[in-house]
């Protein structure tokens, strides 16, 4: 087995066994199942359970992961110090972040869709789009956790960094769109509004699931908009493009940050 | 076998290694001591790696060390707060660490003086801090290496567990192994060191045998030797009249 694996390895079974990820997915299947059994038509549920993912997965990403590599941070230079690699030890650290928070978040959403999907009309493309836009936003905003815990050695200000983070793309940002439309809403809008979109992971997750649904009288605006200006299988396709490119974004900023700190 | 030449790190403004040349020999344990901020760990961070050097060089048997850190596989290194991942039991993480390393001969002689094997099963977080230290020292020591780099290593350990961690490393200084070995206890290191390398506001100061530093301060033990040095110091920057 290589350093990655090992590396990747130690941190899986130590997250594993949190008890915090535990509450997490528990968490997330609660609320996966009350909506099945409260929330009424196949596609509402996914509507809902999307606007919890789209809240509660980057929250859960940055405040655990910002923790996670501060409380990490003797055990990183105990590695530093085996003849290994930096960006082994990286890659192993980060993967053993955002794979067990991915499994969390797809075991806690999985389940309850498991045991009630067949039941409901919810549609499967929607089903794996949601399964996809939450463990790639997972992947996106741990890394986004780690850059920010390698930047400064002050936790309290690696938190204030992580939650301002979560604040400003999953409420400010919206918002900041909101205003832009209700200024300028004379003007035409149209191509500002898919660039405003795609350049957010969140906005783009929630429109790679609401296209998948199907249902364009739910899109709103910016989504009507992304659908008509790229309908077909483009929509969704720039919408994974752009997902992934999310994700790579802080990666390859914390792994920058890894590579060049002094621990 | 370990030798710094003109290591220089600043954080900053602030200089925090200012050109220390050091050598670290075999069959030897040379003490690394200085008031808190001297340097110590960050000179310590710069030999292994986890800390880059501004200027100077890193030599490992007179070759400068590479990039990959190889040379690493020939040091073990007992950090000063050591933390592991909480809920790997004991046994998960010195599997890990022989895994990290497969083929290298091992050595498990201090897990077994220090009853390690009872707590196999237990989780690391749920352990004392002298039960890290253990772990740690442990962790140190597993792979047989040639040199020991050791950050207040008895700090948490009972008197018993000190006592038997001291035994081994003068066996370890015996069969030939270089020791560099930091500790607020002075008492201790005396008992220890055959070298003192002693810090100051990121310059090495003195170095040499522990006889030599004693012969220059005029003093009997190595408490007021370090700080007659100190004092001395102290004037001369005109800090103290």
């Amino acid at each position: 087995m290589n350093a990655v694996a090992l590396v990747l390895r130690a941190g899986v079974r130590d997250l594993a066994r949190n008890r915090w990820l535990l509450a997490y997915g528990i968490g997330l299947a609660t609320v996966a199942e009350l909506l099945f059994v409260f929330g009424g038509a196949g596609n509402q549920v996914v509507l809902s359970l999307l606007n919890a993912t789209l809240l509660l997965v980057p929250l859960v990403a940055l405040v655990f992961g910002t923790m996670h590599v501060y409380a990490s941070r003797e055990f990183i230079e105990l590695l530093l110090a085996q003849p290994l690699p930096r960006p082994a030890v990286f890659t192993g650290l980060y993967l053993g972040l955002a794979l067990p928070l991915a499994a969390a978040f797809l075991l806690g959403v999985g389940v309850p869709l498991a045991l009630h999907g067949a039941a409901s009309d919810v549609p499967v493309g929607a089903l794996v789009a949601l399964a996809f836009s939450g463990a790639l936003l997972t992947a996106t905003f741990a890394a986004l956790a780690m850059a920010v815990a390698l930047g400064t050695d002050d936790r309290l200000k690696g938190m204030s960094l992580s939650l301002g983070a979560w604040f400003l793309l999953t409420i400010g940002y919206d918002g900041g769109v909101l205003a832009i439309v209700s200024l300028f809403g004379d003007w035409p809008l149209d191509k500002a509004m898919l660039t405003l979109m795609l350049g957010n992971p969140v906005d783009v997750a929630r429109v790679l699931v609401l296209t998948s649904l199907d249902a364009a009288a739910l899109l709103g605006y910016t989504g009507a908009l992304f659908r008509r200006a790229l309908g077909g299988i483009s929509g969704p396709a720039l919408a994974v493009v752009a997902l992934s490119l999310w994700c790579a974004l802080p990666v390859f900023l914390a792994r920058r940050r890894f590579l060049r700190r002094d621990f | 076998m370990i030798s710094l030449d003109g290591l220089r790190k600043s954080y900053g403004p602030r200089t925090v290694l200012d050109g220390v040349s050091l050598a670290l020999e075999p069959g030897r344990i040379s003490a690394l001591v200085g008031p808190n901020g001297s340097g110590k760990t960050t000179l310590i961070k710069c030999i292994l790696g986890l800390a880059r050097a501004d200027a100077g060089r890193l030599l490992v048997d007179g070759v400068p060390v590479d990039e990959q850190g190889r040379y690493r596989a020939r040091i073990g290194y007992a950090p000063q707060a050591p933390h592991f991942p909480g809920n790997l039991a004991v046994g998960e993480v010195f599997a890990m660490l022989r895994a990290l390393r497969p083929g290298a001969p091992v050595d498990e002689s201090l897990l077994d003086s220090f009853g390690l094997r009872a707590e196999w099963a237990t989780p690391v977080g749920t352990l004392s801090g002298g039960w890290r230290q253990k772990v740690s020292l442990g962790a140190a020591w597993l792979f047989r290496p040639e040199a020991l780099i050791l950050d207040e290593p008895t700090a948490g350990l009972d008197p018993i567990a000190a006592g038997l961690f001291k035994h081994a490393l003068r066996g370890f200084r015996a069969e030939g192994g270089t020791v560099l070995i930091t500790s607020h206890i002075l008492s201790e290191l005396e008992e220890l060191a055959d070298d003192v390398a002693f810090l100051n506001e990121g310059k090495l100061r003195f170095a040499g045998p522990v006889g030599a530093l004693l012969q220059q301060t005029g003093m009997r033990r190595l408490e007021p030797a370090i700080a007659a040095l100190l004092r001395g110091l102290r004037v001369e920057s005109g800090a103290v009249a």
